[in-house]
């Protein structure tokens, strides 16, 4: 993944890279995944059912993504939309008992999609503060796992012996920080339950 | 370990479960037991939807992203977390008016003779980058092991296992100092890589000037320029010169790729071995004389074997951990 300037780091020697290394996979990481946090927004003002919108959202993901093998659309943005405007319609023709109002702005979606997008251009300092923001909104444990992890590079082993817990348990703390780091930095918030 | 998951999940197929099982895979896919047997399962996995795929490649680009949090370590003092407290106070004084990275400047101001030591492996395979303040890059090549220690006056790096590609920026109050095996290399303005094994170390120089020398600094000091190739064996210190091609070809890691140019088979499978889990092995001495041209990524063995067999007419045998190469 190039193009932090920070620091890259990149194992091609772990197995499994094949789908994150392909371009469509490349390019969604760089293009789609950007815009979740409006594409929630969006969910969220279109769809009455609150507790439905992150499983829209994957839907989105899922259609864009298969759009894309075929061919990448261009430009991004009003495609993703469109997708999602779509979804929606379908969902309110195959669930009859979805009364018309709750999509209210149905018609008006289109708006959303000319919005600015949240984050292309962000400056390095902009992600560093969010990036910062997200770590401490992670629990005590987990967040210190993964500063050992991401900012100390230590390995896991270590990371075990410096918090003085089994290597699973840092394996279940380092898969927490991804789950929430993904939520945080693509939907701007995660309410996930801590296992941990 | 292919019992994969140990949260309770349910069955059905939401995006919560989908990427908490994303999220679980791909932290496991780090651990040093992973096995084809569970890269075989991590690909049904993904093969089974493109849900899946979806929830994978979020939650790696998440964790990649995340890689730009080391750029805030340069500028905090020993203990991570401790540090990061401390770091957490300033950026609340002084977040308002003057940005992250200013803060990061005030932090680095106020601790700049504390020594920082930092380790920074790879496994076997892997590749990483760091960036130092000042701009320098220190490229960390397959199953590495490097410290950095930095402080005001000094920069100090100890490469306690692997290879290292070195691009300095030259600071003569604030000298660059790699330790290897006992020796010391000293950086003048400098690109170059040093690769450290049993009883062996090898320095190459690409740009620049360094001084190599006994860790004390005294015996055995020699100045290097461009195109030199010190190896370093016990006390013995040999320098050949080499062309420009031929350390290109050598720094060919750094690209993913391994390049032969009439090396020996034992020597090539050397190579791969590094870089890969399941090693090869040659089971014959006149097949381990045998001399290998090509160019191959470094995880592409199975490349490598089909060449072996086509080309050089031997035997390739797979046993699981170990390939044996046969007449």
């Amino acid at each position: 993944m190039a193009g932090t300037q920070d620091m890259e780091c990149e194992e091609p020697g772990r197995l499994g890279v094949a789908v994150t290394a392909s371009s469509v996979g490349i390019w969604f990481a760089r293009e789609v995944l950007p815009l979740e946090g409006a594409l929630m927004q969006f969910l969220r003002r279109s769809w009455r059912n609150r507790s439905d919108v992150e499983d829209l959202c994957q839907d989105v993901y899922v259609r864009v993504y298969e759009a894309a093998q075929k061919q990448i659309p261009e430009p991004v943005k009003p495609f993703v939309f469109a997708t999602a405007r779509n979804l929606l319609i379908n969902r309110v023709r195959r669930e009859q008992i979805v009364p018309i109002e709750s999509i209210g702005d149905l018609g008006a979606l289109d708006i959303a999609a000319d919005e600015p997008g949240p984050d292309r251009n962000v400056m390095a300092r902009e992600e560093l503060r969010r990036l910062q923001a997200a770590l401490d909104s992670l629990p005590p444990r987990c967040r210190e796992a993964v500063i050992l992890r991401k900012i100390d590079g230590l390995s896991r082993r270590e990371i075990a012996v410096r918090m003085g817990i089994s290597e699973d348990t840092v394996h279940r703390h380092l898969t927490d920080g991804r789950y929430a780091l993904a939520d945080l930095l693509y939907a701007g918030s995660s309410d996930m339950r801590w296992t941990s | 370990m292919s019992d994969i998951f140990s949260k309770d999940l349910s069955t059905a197929d939401d995006a919560k479960s989908t990427r908490a099982r994303a999220a679980d895979w791909h932290d496991r896919r780090e651990r040093d037991d992973w096995s084809e047997a569970d890269q075989i399962a991590l690909d049904a996995w993904l093969a089974e939807s493109p849900a899946h795929v979806v929830a994978y490649l979020r939650v790696d680009a998440a964790w990649q992203r995340a890689d730009r949090l080391s750029a805030l370590k340069q500028s905090l003092p020993e203990n991570a977390y401790g540090a990061r407290r401390r770091f957490k106070f300033r950026f609340g004084s002084f977040a308002a008016g003057f940005g992250v990275l200013t803060v990061l400047g005030i932090a680095a101001a106020v601790y700049p003779w504390s020594p920082r030591e930092q380790v920074y492996s790879t496994a076997i395979g892997g590749h990483k980058t760091l960036t130092l303040d000042g701009g320098s890059q220190i490229e960390l090549n397959t199953n590495t092991v490097l410290r950095v220690s930095m402080n005001g006056a000094q920069r100090n790096v100890f490469l306690d296992k692997g290879e290292a590609y070195f691009q300095i920026r030259h600071d003569a109050s604030r000298p660059f100092v790699v330790m290897v095996a006992g020796h010391r290399v000293t950086d003048l303005g400098t690109k170059f890589a040093i690769r450290s094994e049993t009883g062996r170390v090898r320095v190459t120089m690409v740009q620049g000037r360094v001084q190599f020398g006994g860790a004390d600094n005294s015996v055995r000091s020699a100045t290097l320029t461009p195109g030199d190739v010190l190896v370093a064996t016990g006390n013995a210190v040999s320098v050949t010169r080499k062309q420009a091609a031929k350390l290109i070809a050598e720094l060919g890691w750094r690209q993913g790729v391994l390049v032969f140019d009439s090396t020996a088979l034992s020597d090539a499978v050397n190579e791969f071995n590094r870089y890969n889990r399941t090693k090869l092995v040659v089971a014959d001495s006149a097949a381990a004389r045998m001399p290998i041209d090509g160019k191959f990524r470094t995880h592409d063995v199975t490349a490598f074997t089909f060449l072996v067999q086509s080309v050089l007419g031997l035997h390739v045998t797979d046993h699981g951990d170990e390939t044996v190469i046969s007449r």
